[in-house]
Parts: C-alpha cells; structure tokens; sequence
C-alpha cells in the first residue's frame, strides 16, 4: 500500500541525516573516488598496469578502473614505461587536452627518471615535460605498488583547495 | 651444401673473397655486384629469408669505414650464409637497395639509415625509424657520443612550452660499480661510483609545468 507522502519539509527520518560540511571535502571526496585513469602504457610496466586493472589487483576497489583511452575524459595520467624523446611531445600534448583538474603519476624507474636508459633516446624523467604528483619505484613496480601510489595521490588529493588546479593547465 | 655456395658465387663473380667467420660461411663482395650476387643467392642458391640487415662503422678516418652485412637464411636447405660488403664512399656510403628482392629489407634498410646515414639507392621510403624526422644525428656512428647530444625535441610548441630537450646524459663512472668485498650484496646493491650526474642539471620546476601559456 503506497501512501501519498504529504510532508513538505525535510524528514530525516526517511531521508536520512543531514551533515553538514564544507565543499572542499564534498569535493575532493567525489574526485578522490572516481578518478579515471589516462593509461600511458609505452613500456612493460603497461602489462602491470593491465593486472592492476584486471580482477586479482582490481583498482575498481579505489574506484579507478575506468581506463579512458581519449584524454578528454581522464584526470589521472599513469606514465607506465620508458618515455623516448620522439615520443615526449606527444606525452606532454595528450596531458594538454586532459581536462583540468589533472594528475599524473610516474609509474616505475623508466617514467621517473630515465631508468636504466640513460642514453641519447630517452627522457630522463618525465617530470622534464609533466608536473609529477606520486613516483612509483620498481622496474616494474608490482601491482600493490601502483595502488599504494593511488591511494597516496587520493590523501594528496583531499588535502588540497578543490579550486586550486582548477584555474592552471 | 654452403661451401658449395660460396665456391659457386665465387666462380660467378670473380670479385667475391671468402671473410673470415668463426660459425657461418662469409663473403665478401664489392658494392658494384651487391645486388647480382643477392638475387643469385636468392633465385639460384634458394636464401630466401632475409635474417638481418645491418652495418659496421670501423671508425673515423678508417677506409673503408662502413660495412653493410646481410644475413641470408635458406628455408630448403637450413643453412645461413653471410654477405659482407664495403661501401665505397666513407663520407657519403651509399648501397643498393635490397626490397625488391626481399621486401622485409624495407624497415632494416631505414634502420640501418637511420642509424649509420647509410642511403640505400632505390628504396621507396628511405625516411628515419626510430628517431624523428628532424634528428640531425645518427647516432650509432662512432663519432656520435654514448650519452647524445643536446638536440631539440621535435615539437617547437612543446619544447617552448617545458623548456627542456633532448640532454647528453654521460654514465659517469658507470652503471654498476661494485668492487669484490666492498659491499654486502645482500645489504645493498652495485651503484655508481660518480653519481654528480644526478643533480647537475636542475629539473624544471613542477609549478611552471603546471601553467598555461599566455
């Protein structure tokens, strides 16, 4: 039997409690667990990456599994894999179209510093060309490691001014 | 059944000499028969599969300084043979090119360009593989240094935009040094000597990468 509901204000005790907070934490709560990952895979660390989306590691817990292959739609670059010189500008390009705000993680040695390439074809890092929130070591890092970086990046992330990035690339 | 190639190709074309190999038949055959001697191998001999295509730069002032190595496989017989030949001009080597034999050649041809500035007369793309195309350098020439040197990167936009290029990066000391008995290797790992590499050229600040232009 369904009854008209004739009450006009707020019940909470149908809708539940009201709480309040600021709009920086509501925010940052709603970013920190939806972030859709841009996945640069350019090496082998893109294979652990693969696992850290399949179901045994499932980033789908952190709520991260929507890998986005069109930056448009992404907020979190993973840099898997060595970054060559020819393919630096394009690295930086598809960073440009992601919307702000944006953040980027260098997966493994290679995207954090050059790794064992340290030679005339590869970028030293890729915070030569990107703005670098988490490092991850390991060549490859395991899956566990990745996710450790996504929750680190998530705590970064509810720290700061929901505003603050909202403004710059 | 390979000596009988080279003994045949020998008696074919006179200029041919025996290279000295430690595992497969080699020979050595000058630029002006490169291309009669392949399609011979090929049509007559059946090596059919082109293995590997590559070069050897001997070193600056060397004559001849490159050496073009072709690595022929029969899939009749399972024999290889190799096909040695010195390019004439050390300036500006210039060899056949073998896609029309073997259209695999195509990619090893631009490779081998790519790397060695070799021109492979006749071949229909001879653009660069690996490096970009405005890359001034080729960089497995032995005057080119082992760290690189400092290039832009190929997108004006970009590199204005990180203010960064493509950097020498010399070794240094090495990558793994580790002298008997210095360290436990159970506690630590080899490391450089040298590492004043690392922090000799600052990294761009992070904030400025964050900014847009204009």
């Amino acid at each position: 039997m369904v009854t008209a509901n004739t009450e006009l204000g707020y019940n909470s005790k149908i809708e539940g409690d009201v709480i309040v907070s600021r709009a920086d934490a509501v925010i940052n709560w709603i970013r920190t667990n939806s972030m859709w990952p841009m996945p640069m895979g350019l090496a082998c660390c893109a294979i652990e990456l693969m696992a850290v989306g399949g179901a045994r590691f499932d980033i789908a817990r952190f709520g991260a599994e929507v890998m986005r292959f069109s930056p448009r739609q992404s907020d979190c670059m993973i840099v898997a894999g060595t970054v060559t010189y020819k393919m630096a500008p394009h690295v930086r390009r598809i960073y440009d179209q992601m919307a702000a705000p944006k953040w980027v993680i260098a997966m493994g040695a290679c995207a954090s510093s050059g790794g064992m390439y340290r030679s005339y074809a590869t970028l030293q890092g890729v915070d030569r060309i990107l703005p670098v929130d988490v490092y991850v070591s390991g060549c490859p890092p395991r899956p566990e490691a990745l996710l450790d970086a996504l929750m680190k990046l998530q705590a970064k992330i509810k720290r700061e001014p929901s505003t603050g990035r909202l403004f710059s690339a | 059944m390979s000596a009988d190639t080279t003994t045949a190709l020998k008696a074919k074309f006179p200029q041919v000499t025996d290279r000295p190999s430690s595992d497969h038949p080699a020979v050595n055959v000058p630029v002006a028969d490169l291309f009669a001697a392949l399609q011979y191998l090929r049509d007559e001999r059946a090596f059919d599969l082109l293995m590997d295509l590559t070069a050897v730069d001997w070193a600056e002032g060397v004559s001849p300084r490159f050496t073009i190595v072709y690595h022929l496989y029969s899939t009749s017989s399972a024999s290889y043979v190799r096909v040695a030949a010195n390019c004439a001009n050390d300036a500006g080597p210039a060899v056949p090119s073998m896609v029309s034999l073997w259209p695999g050649a195509n990619w090893h041809e631009r490779e081998c360009y790519d790397m060695f500035g070799i021109k492979f007369e006749g071949h229909p793309d001879l653009r660069r593989i690996l490096m970009w195309d405005s890359y001034p350098y080729h960089p497995l020439r032995k005057e080119f240094p082992l760290a690189g040197i400092e290039t832009p990167l190929s997108d004006p936009e970009i590199t204005q935009e990180t203010g960064t290029a493509a950097i020498a990066a010399p070794m240094a000391g090495g990558p793994f040094v580790a002298a008997p008995g210095e360290i436990n290797m159970t506690e630590g790992e080899p490391r450089a000597k040298d590492e004043s590499w690392a922090d000799r050229r600052a990294r761009p600040d992070q904030t400025e990468l964050r900014q847009v232009k204009d």
